[in-house]
């Protein structure tokens, strides 16, 4: 076992400098830098991101197109500290931000109330979701549901997705009264349907394609209104955000090429495979 | 003077070379540790020099942004989920080692061994996700949220059991065998050999094995970040929900800027000290076996 174990912790420091030495690439342009371009941010729109960069290298050989998801807020830092060409930002630009940089739209997506998918209730008012998440209404029946609990799930400190949310609703962050607070959309969905009395919202993009696979969760009208990609685009349903691109001062050569790449046409069938509404042209 | 260097006078090129390699991996270890605590000190300085380190346990809440650095009941958080989990899972692992050891037929006892290093193996968003999907609707039932301390604790407790299991299996095997010849001779059962022989004398590296799995208990960031919840209070009861310091650093560290992020990085100090203190307790265990 002694011997073994001194084995076992080797092979162990060798993996993590490996891993080390792999982040570390991962976060430096390479020396040539021409034909790298690196995007971070936004975990919500890192995955259509990610799509998009695929296509550019297709039509731009020699080009490689790196994207990193770690929040809207890293967007916004590693564009200003140069670490990455395009921030992925899925909110509003803060006041300071939006004086330091330029912001371009590349599709809008919606914020969906969903809850377990045994829940009975079609919908709720926007009244409503604001008692609930101020914890004044705490039980389902209050609200002619099932007898129950209500557990309500709120995103972590900083994330888009609640500044949308609580703007939206005009909450402030410390009246939240939250029994279980979430990192990104897939927890959020994944802590909704462990729990039958639970409402949380996430990104129409991420709750839809849930749904689709099976994931015990529905999605809650809001105000009547059914959220998808296509009351959105009819402009219907009231919780939207966009989903920008970010840059340090007006952006020229590649970043240019991918950006204007990014809100073409050409592209519009993966944004809506993502469940984003693409832009009104 | 030593054997090594008589040997190298002979041999001078190859050895000296080797044993420069060795010193520069040494020292390249070494150094790492050195650097991590050093960047992790620069980043949380600004706010320390500021407000002081005190301001992160009597600051009555979190909320950074408005200069409120309380970080108490994370560290609440943190010592009862680790806790929790090395309380179940010590004993446990260590009625393991010695069923491997005392009771195991002989068939069981190789896949028995490797069934518990798997477990070791499993990456710990594996047990997360299947934390969060199995055992937190279950708890869900008992009383909403589901996501609470006592998910963290029973996960954490599966993940660092192969822990224990293992040192304590090491430290059994470890016994001089005149042990078992003695306590035959002496005519004692199979329990009363566990119980009043192999027991008392494995102690130290029994302790040595619950402390190291409390280090990885105290370390252990993603599935204790899935299944507790992370609601920033002291929990009331094990089925309310828990945020352990590990988590709220990675939940946080992603949005956080400006002296929010310095104070997740003073957050990851105290873990750091926490995490020193069980390592030199294990030391000290570990010195204490050596005079034994």
């Amino acid at each position: 076992m002694g011997s073994r174990g001194w084995k076992a912790g080797a092979l162990l420091a060798v993996l993590a400098g490996a891993v080390a030495l792999g982040a570390h690439g991962g976060r430096c342009r390479g020396a040539g830098a021409g034909a790298r371009l690196v995007a971070t941010g936004s975990s919500t729109l890192a995955p259509l991101m990610a799509e998009i960069g695929k296509r550019f290298e297709a039509h731009h050989p020699g080009v490689r197109v790196d994207v990193q998801a770690g929040g809207s807020s890293r967007g916004v830092q590693d564009v200003l500290a140069g670490m990455a060409g395009l921030g992925l930002v899925s909110r509003p630009l803060l006041g300071a931000e939006a004086a330091q940089l330029r912001a371009f739209a590349l599709a809008r997506d919606g914020i969906a109330l969903i809850a377990h998918a045994t829940n009975p209730l079609p919908g709720l008012s926007t009244p409503q979701v604001r008692a609930i998440f101020r914890g004044q209404l705490t039980r389902w029946e209050q609200l002619g549901g099932r007898p129950g609990p209500i557990t309500v799930v709120s995103k972590a400190a900083g994330r888009g997705t609640l500044l949308v949310f609580l703007e939206h609703f005009g909450l402030q962050a410390a009246e939240i009264r939250a029994q279980a607070l979430v990192g990104d959309n897939e927890h959020g969905v994944k802590t909704v349907a462990a729990n039958p009395g639970a409402i949380g919202y996430v990104s129409i993009g991420t709750a839809a394609a849930d749904v689709r696979r099976g994931v015990p969760i529905k999605l809650l009208a809001l105000d009547g209104v059914v959220p998808s990609a296509e009351q959105i685009a009819a402009g219907r349903y009231p919780l939207v955000r966009p989903l920008l691109l970010v840059t340090r001062g007006e952006p020229g050569g590649l970043v240019r090429e991918l950006l204007d790449f990014a809100r073409a046409e050409g592209v519009d069938d993966l944004v809506r495979t993502q469940g984003f509404v693409p832009l009104e042209r | 003077m030593t054997w090594y260097e008589r040997r190298a006078s002979c041999r001078w090129s190859a050895e000296a070379a080797l044993r420069w390699w060795m010193r520069g991996s040494a020292a390249l270890a070494g150094g790492l540790v050195v650097l991590v605590l050093a960047f992790v000190l620069a980043e949380a300085l600004p706010l320390l020099l500021r407000v002081g380190g005190g301001r992160l346990f009597t600051d009555a809440s979190w909320q950074p942004t408005a200069g409120r650095f309380g970080i108490g009941p994370l560290v609440w958080g943190t010592l009862l989920v680790a806790g929790g989990a090395v309380a179940l899972a010590a004993p446990l692992g260590i009625a393991s080692a010695v069923f491997v050891h005392f009771y195991a037929p002989q068939a069981l006892v190789r896949p028995y061994r490797r069934a518990v290093e798997l477990l070791a193996g499993i990456p710990s968003v594996v047990y997360g996700l299947w934390a969060l999907v199995v055992l937190v609707p279950l708890l869900a039932r008992l009383r909403p949220p589901g996501t609470c301390l006592l998910a963290g604790m029973l996960v954490l407790a599966v993940m660092v059991l192969p822990t224990v299991a293992l040192f304590a299996d090491a430290s059994l095997a470890r016994l001089p065998p005149e042990l078992w010849r003695g306590a035959a001779a002496l005519g004692l059962g199979r329990w009363a050999t566990v119980r009043a022989v192999a027991l008392p004398a494995a102690r130290a590296g029994l302790a040595a094995g619950v402390l190291l799995a409390a280090v990885r208990a105290v370390g252990e960031t993603m599935a204790v970040l899935m299944v507790c919840g992370n609601v920033i209070a002291v929990p009331a009861d094990g089925l309310a929900p828990v945020r352990a310091l590990t988590a709220h650093i990675a939940l946080e560290m992603g949005y956080a800027a400006g002296e929010h992020r310095a104070a997740l990085f003073a957050t990851g100090l105290v873990l750091l000290a926490m995490v020193g203190a069980l390592v030199g307790a294990v030391h000290l265990f570990g010195r204490r076996g050596h005079h034994a």
